[in-house]
Parts: structure tokens; sequence; C-alpha cells
């Protein structure tokens, strides 16, 4: 038998080992989220919490700029959009009446409220559809100027948000929104999310994604409609995006038109790019390390202490060196710490002798 | 709205529209022959404005002096950042140079922020810019006539640069078909810096006029005048120069002349660009002088 | 026998040049033709204009009844029009079957969300497309490399990859560009073998564009040749040969065989 007939005959065997396998790391996971959410300080829970958002973010803005190969620069804005319609749904028609001083908000809008889960659900809908609406000229055209399109948007989106007193409160913002979103709010939709994308990414859909990322006129050489797979990579990341809008909301229970600028964007794409560009897994461990690592790069724009000498703090400092860091990546480091492989319970068996036990037939 | 008014408008976005073409013509080139869409471009706009600030603020230099000086560092500042940044990036795939663009954009806004602050300075504008000219009752700044007029003169002397220089011709043929051309014994890298050292000195003759229009310097002032520069330069045909500025001229006209006839649209003026962009790119992609680009 | 490929006044205008003039050719089922001349003469435009990659600036191309100049080329493909390339485009980051499989994409008529779910309907047609590849690269021997990234591949493989991911488009038309450039005698052997294999085998029309003489005599049943955009001769390979246009054309590069 050959190598690859070997390995075709134990696979059955082996997807549902690793399914097992994942359940497990889920089932401990959850463990650690009532451990954390019981005893762990507030600053953990922030932390966690924070992680969880970033990885819904990091990993669908993966799809479009890793797997599709599509430079965006839409998050932000989507971001926007998401908390904004999430938070105009959950907030009471009496909360409504009294954030809207300057001017009273529109119907239908003053009457409704729904539950939280379905805010992000339309925050995720309505974000889609903004990103349908924008990427259709674009991707007709030349995918190259999604980039200026999405940047642009964030423009339109802030001008928006700044003056459509009726809808958005204009520069007030809204403020005292329910504080919905904890652990299981933000790691169930994280896990869902990335759930989503990997098969997504491990289907025939994610494949066209790629080639047309490798080399679009041998893609389209090959049937793929390369527009059609941009849309859907577009589209389904900015969902996410939305989702992830309206979880952060009602995290900080205060929105303005200030809160979305382009910084956010820049972090996730630095993100990406430090995990790897095309890894989901590389997508979900930047998260983790702008969340835990990010916090002491904080203390830079605080007055510190150092072999005795006081040194000032100095605001933006932080994002020189942001930018710094990203244009070394690109420069030297271009692949990030995964590249474009993805983790895999085949791999790390393989390499520990913990491996030996679950490794049953097929080699 | 009167004739007068509207004489006066139109004036107005006439000179907002040369500057819109001034920047456009460096995103036009850079794209035209690496497609890359120089995100940092904008910033070297706001660069050159501090330069210039600081020459005639620190250095005590008279302003055509300043202007000078801080048109030679801009050139200076573009073509390292080329060098430093875009050509080590050069073969990797396209979203890394368009990665890498946005990171040294985010750093020269940084790093102007860290340096020298966030409150605008007050730039200088001269006499020979600064005095009012009344006709009737249409009052327009001397600068207001200056811009357009240099903007002209930059463009012809820029077209003369490409068209009949030999220099200009390498620039056109590597935007055609650069594998080609680099066979033929062309210096890339060189024809690449010079692209780079033509936008950024327009970009700065650009900034400076600018800053005298709007004179509160801070470090984000880059950044959408960069962006809409941009759509000036696909509305008039990316990759081709005289298509530039008259983008810039159709953008500055059309933002000037909405905001006057509706101005309860004035908080959106900037939300304008973008959907004339997505107009072009709906109906005409190719702008109103371009070709289609083909890649290879 | 009605033409499955019918052209006629297909020309190529960019700006003052003509790459093409009035290309014309009547392709039967199960023909293998070729498509031959100096470096430059057009052929590879015309391929492009057949495969949708350049819009004609005048012409038309007819397939199985339809016109199709203008279409987009990746609904030329749907039809049944497949290609090589001439400078490789294979997906070089994907493994070797992951090229292949991307071709049987474009049947899946399941929808994303039954892929996300891993519903039946798409599950069966994923199934089947991996299957239809492995096949592939049985036939064009390499499923031993089948997880291999395909940029690693040597250069001859990676020519036998991108004939076998064209394939999984399953094709009634195949236009191989050069497909044994760069190829030593023994590989060339191998890939003339290849192609009379899956022209039998897969019931292919063939539209072949080569500069090897040895495959172009050896299996071209006729011959097309351009020159400069110009159609200067067209006949059997025997015709050919003695054609003295022909081997005036050919004077600046080299003599046929």
């Amino acid at each position: 038998m050959s190598v690859n007939q070997q390995s075709r005959e134990s696979m059955p065997t082996r997807r549902w080992r690793n399914r097992l396998l994942t359940l497990m790391g889920l089932v401990l996971f959850s463990l650690y989220l009532l451990w954390a959410e019981n005893y762990g300080s507030d600053y953990l829970i922030r932390i966690l919490n924070n992680t969880a958002i970033f990885i819904t973010l990091a990993v669908s803005y993966n799809l479009i700029n890793g797997i599709t190969g599509q430079l965006s620069l839409g998050p932000n804005a989507f971001i926007a959009i998401g908390a904004y319609t999430s938070a105009l749904l959950t907030l009471s028609p009496a909360e409504k009446q009294l954030s809207f001083i300057i001017e009273p908000i529109i119907w239908p809008l003053s009457v409704i409220q729904i539950p939280f889960f379905w805010t992000l659900v339309a925050a995720g809908i309505v974000t889609a559809f903004f990103a349908f609406l924008m990427g259709f000229p674009v991707f007709r055209v030349r995918g190259d100027y999604l980039a200026i399109v999405t940047l642009g948007f964030g423009e339109v989106v802030r001008a928006v948000a700044n003056n459509l007193q009726t809808i958005t409160n204009g520069p007030l913002g809204l403020k005292g929104l329910q504080a919905y979103t904890n652990l299981w709010w933000s790691w169930g939709f994280a896990t869902i999310t990335v759930a989503v994308i990997v098969r997504l990414v491990n289907s025939s859909f994610g494949l066209a994604m790629k080639a047309g990322r490798e080399n679009e006129v041998a893609a389209s050489a090959m049937g793929v409609n390369v527009f059609r797979a941009n849309m859907l990579a577009f589209t389904l990341s900015a969902f996410f995006q939305g989702v992830a809008g309206g979880l952060l909301a009602h995290l900080v229970t205060t929105i303005s038109p200030t809160l979305f600028t382009f910084f956010f964007t820049f972090n996730l794409l630095t993100i990406i790019v430090a995990g790897g560009l095309g890894s989901t897994t590389g997508a979900v461990i930047g998260s983790f390390l702008f969340s835990f690592g990010g916090e002491w790069l904080r203390a830079v724009e605080e007055p510190m202490e150092i072999f005795g000498l006081d040194i000032p703090g100095i605001p933006g400092m932080r994002m020189v060196i942001f930018s710094v860091i990203l244009i070394f990546l690109m420069i030297f480091v271009r692949r990030g710490i995964m590249g474009r492989n993805e983790f895999s319970w085949d791999w790390l068996l393989e390499r520990s002798p913990l491996g030996r036990v679950f490794r049953g037939g097929g080699k | 709205m009167d004739l007068q008014l509207f004489g006066q408008q139109l004036i107005n976005g006439v000179s907002l529209g040369a500057l819109y073409g001034l920047i456009a013509v460096g995103y036009t080139m850079v794209y035209g022959i690496i497609r890359l869409i120089n995100f940092a471009h904008g910033d070297i706009v706001m660069m050159s404005c501090y330069f210039a600030f600081f020459g005639y603020a620190l250095f005590n230099l008279p302003w055509w002096a300043a202007f000078l000086g801080a048109t030679a560092l801009t050139t200076l500042l573009g073509m390292l950042i080329d060098m430093g940044a875009y050509r080590p990036v050069r073969n990797a795939p396209r979203i890394s140079a368009l990665i890498t663009a946005i990171g040294v954009s985010f750093l020269l806004e940084n790093f102007a922020l860290v340096v020298w602050g966030g409150r605008p300075k007050a730039f200088f504008r001269p006499d020979i810019f600064g005095q009012v000219v009344s006709i009737g009752n249409v009052h327009i700044l001397l600068l207001s006539i200056w811009t357009p007029a240099i903007t002209i003169s930059l463009l012809l002397a820029l077209l003369y640069i490409i068209h009949r220089t030999k220099a200009g011709i390498a620039m056109r043929a590597l935007a055609r078909d650069m594998e080609t051309t680099r066979l033929m014994g062309v210096n890339v890298n060189r024809i690449i810096s010079l692209t780079f050292a033509l936008g950024s000195a327009m970009a700065a003759a650009g900034g400076m006029m600018w800053a005298m229009k709007y004179p509160q310097v801070n470090p984000f002032l880059g950044v959408i005048p960069g962006l809409k520069a941009f759509v000036s330069a696909v509305l008039g045909g990316i990759g081709n120069v005289a298509g530039a500025v008259v983008g810039g001229f159709v953008l500055g006209v059309a933002e000037i002349l909405l905001v006057a006839v509706a101005p309860a649209l004035a908080g959106y003026r900037d939300a304008i660009a973008f959907v004339v962009l997505i107009v072009i790119l709906l109906f005409r992609p190719t702008g109103i002088m371009g070709e289609p680009i083909v890649d290879k | 026998m009605s033409s499955l490929l019918s052209i006629s006044k297909l020309t190529m205008e960019f700006g003052g040049l003509t790459a093409v003039n009035e290309f014309a050719l009547e392709l039967l089922p199960g023909e293998l033709v070729g498509l031959i001349g100096p470096n430059g003469a057009g052929k590879t435009t015309v391929f492009n204009m057949i495969t949708g990659n350049l819009v004609p600036t005048r012409g038309t191309i007819v397939f199985a009844g339809n016109p199709i100049n203008g279409e987009k080329p990746h609904r030329i493909t749907a039809r049944g029009i497949a290609r090589t390339f001439q400078n490789i485009r294979l997906f070089t980051d994907l493994t070797v079957l992951e090229n292949v499989m991307v071709s049987c994409h474009f049947r899946v008529r399941s929808s994303f969300l039954s892929a996300i779910l891993g519903l039946p309907g798409y599950q069966r047609e994923a199934k089947a497309g991996e299957e239809a590849s492995w096949d592939l690269l049985n036939v064009v021997g390499l499923p031993h490399l089948a997880r291999e990234k395909a940029g690693g591949l040597p250069y001859g493989q990676q020519r036998r990859l991108e004939i076998a991911r064209a394939l999984a488009t399953r094709p009634e038309v195949i236009l191989l560009d050069e497909p044994a450039a760069g190829m030593n005698p023994a590989e060339t052997e191998s890939l003339i073998q290849l192609i009379l294999k899956i022209r039998r085998e897969y019931g292919l029309t063939v539209l072949l564009i080569e500069h090897d003489m040895t495959v172009v005599m050896g299996i071209c049943e006729r011959l097309k040749v351009l020159d400069y955009g110009h159609t200067i001769a067209e006949g059997t390979p025997e015709e050919i040969q003695n054609n003295e246009r022909v081997i005036q054309a050919y004077l600046g590069e080299r003599r046929l065989a």
C-alpha cells in the first residue's frame, strides 16, 4: 500500500479522535472560565473578555486579509456599525428618550427593544449588508481599491455617527448600556466564530478564496468565480466584526463616535500579521499576545523610573512602537509566528510523549 | 445663490481642487509604476508643512528659503521611505507592500504627534499670498489665484519630464510593462526612486500651499486630504498624471459647491469623496482620462 | 461534423499595434491542432481571447454553437474550455492535491452554509471532488506528491500538475500553451504520451502552442502558423515543413527539424 493509501484508511478514526480532543479542550477551558468568573480578579476578567472579542475580530479579519488576500481596512467602521446597531436595540424606549436630549430618536427605533442575543444577530446582519454594498463595486473592478474604499468608509461612518442626531445621538453617543457581555457571551461567540471560519476555510469555498489569493488569473481559468469568493469573505468577515462590535458596546457600556478610530483597525492588522497572515491559529495566538501583553505596553505612556532616572510618560509612544513593529514584521518576519500553518492535534501528538497514548491506528 | 457668491465659491473650489491635484499626482505616479497605494503620501504632505514651519519659525529663514528647504527635505523623505520600507517588499505579495505603507503612514502620524505635539501650530502666510483682492463683493486671497497657477505650471513641467526626458520615458515604460523594461537595461530601482522624488516634491508644494490656506498644522492634517487626493487620482484615471490634476479640480469644485448649495450637508463634506469613489467604480472605473490597467 | 470551436476574423489591437489580425479556425471534435510561429507572433494572445482573459477588438468565437467572445474567464471554463499557461501559474502555497481540487469547486451546487454546517449534500460533492482529483493525480503520475506544496515541485512535474488541474475542470477543449517548454527529450517524450493518453481517455479536443518541433511534428494533425499576428500558412505538418514563408519566418530563430 502506498503511503497515501495508508493515511486515507485511518482518516475517519483520526478525525473522530481529533474531534474528541477538541471537545475535551473546550470543556477544560469552560471550567477555567467558570473559575475565573467566580474567583478571578476584575483585571483578569477584563483581559479575558478583551481577548475573546479580539479573537472574534482577528479571526474574521484574517479571513479577508489573510485567506483571501484582499486588504480591508474596514474593521473599525464595521465594529462601530455593529456597536450602534446592537446598542440602539437593547436600550429601552425610556432610556432612549433620556439619552436623546438634542433631538429625539426616530421611530421605529424609539419603541423597539429586543433581547441581547438578537441584537447581536441584527448587528451582524446590518454590518454585513453595508459590506455587501461596498464590496460590490470594488471587487468588480480591482481588489486593490478595497483598502482605500474601506478607509474612506471609516471616515463616512464617523461623519454619520457624529451628524445623524436622530439615530446615533451625535457626539453625545449612547450611555448607560447594560453590561450584558460576560465571559460566556464573549467566549461563546469567539468559539462560534472560530468554528465557522475554520470549517469555511477547510471547505471548497475556502480553497477558492486561497486560489484567488495565490493567482487570480489562474483561479478564474480553473472556473473559480473570484468575485463571489471575495464577496463571501468580505461580507462574512464584516458580519462577525459587527457582532464583536455589539459585544464590545455592552462591555464598555458607553459608545461614541470617537471610540472607533483607525487605531483599532491598525491593532488588528498588527495582530494578524504577527500571528501569521493567513493562519486562523495565528490570529488567535496574536489576540492572546496582544491582550495580555498590550497591557504593559501601555506603561510606556506613563511616567516611570528606570535605574533611578525619571522618564516622563510620552503619549502616543505606544502607537509609534506599534507601527515600528508592523513595519519590522513586514520587512523581516513577514510570515509571523505561524506562517500560513494551522494548529492540528496530529502535529502536537506526533511530538509529545503523551501522544503515544492517543495515537491508535495509522501512523 | 447669487452670481457673486457662486463666483466666490467657484474660486474656492478651484483652489482647493488644485491642492488635491498636486497631492494626487504622487499617488497616481506611484500606483502606475508599482501598483502600490502609498498610504504614507498624505502624511508626507503633513511633514512638508512641519519642515517649512520649523524652517521659518525655528531657523528664521526667509519664507521662500523655508519652502525650498522643506521641498528638498520632503523629496528626500519620500525617497527614503521607498528605499527603506517599500523596496524590501517589492517582490513580496501585493498585500505586504500595502500593509507596510499603512505602517509607515501610521508611524509618520504618531511620530509627529510624539515629537511636535498634538496642538496645532499656526503656519505663516507671507503677504504675497495673504493679501486679499476685492472684485465687487467677492474677496479673494491672492493665494487662491497663485494656487491653481502654480499647480498648472508644475503639472506642465512634470508632463515635460515624463514625455520628453529619457528618465520620464523609462517611467512610463515601467508602468506599462516592468519585466520587459527591466530586460532592456533600465535601472528599475533608480527610476522608481525618481518617481517617489517627483511625487513627493509635488506633494510638498501642495502641502505648503495647503498650510497657508488652512494655517493650522497638526499631525493628522494629511489623512483626509490624502484620501480625497487618491479619489481624485482614480477619478481622473489612475496612472494618468494630467488626469490626477483634472480629477482634483473636479472633486474640489464639487465639494465646495455641494456644501454651498446644501449647507445642511456640511458635516458630511468628507463623505462626498467616498461617494464619488463608489460612483466612479460603479460606472467608469478607468476614470475620466484613464486606460484600463492590464496585469500580466 | 460541425465545428466544436469556430473562430472567425478574430483581431486584437492595442493602441496602434495589431497583435492578432483576423485569425480564423474551425476546430472539429477530437482534433489535435497546433498553433506555431516565432516568438511574439500573437499565439498566446489568441489563447487569451478564447479563454476570456482579453476582449477581442473584433471577431467572433463560437463554442458548441454559443458565441463566447467577451465572456468572463470562469464562465468560459464552465462551458468546457480549459487551459494551461505559458508561464506556470500554479497556486504555489497550496498542496499539489489542493491545486487540482480548486478546479472542482465551480461544480459545487451546495451553498457555503451547507459547507459550514457539514450537510450531507455538500459532503457528497466535496468527496466526489476529492476523489476525482486523486484520479487525475494518478493519470499524470503525481499521487505520491499530493501533500507537497506545489511551489516546491521540480519544473517538469509542475507542468504535469498544470495539465492535471486543467483537466479537473472536465473540459471538452483544452488549450495547452507551450507544455513542453524547458523539458529535456525524455520528459518531452513522456509529455507526448500523456497528451495522447488524455485525449483518448477523456475524448478531448486539443489546441496546442509549441516551439518544440518534436511535439509539433509528432502529434499535431494540422497546423496554423502565425507571424506578427497574421496567419501565414496552414496545413499538415508535412506541408508546413516545406513551406517557404514559414521557413523565412523562423529563420531568425531556428530551422524546422
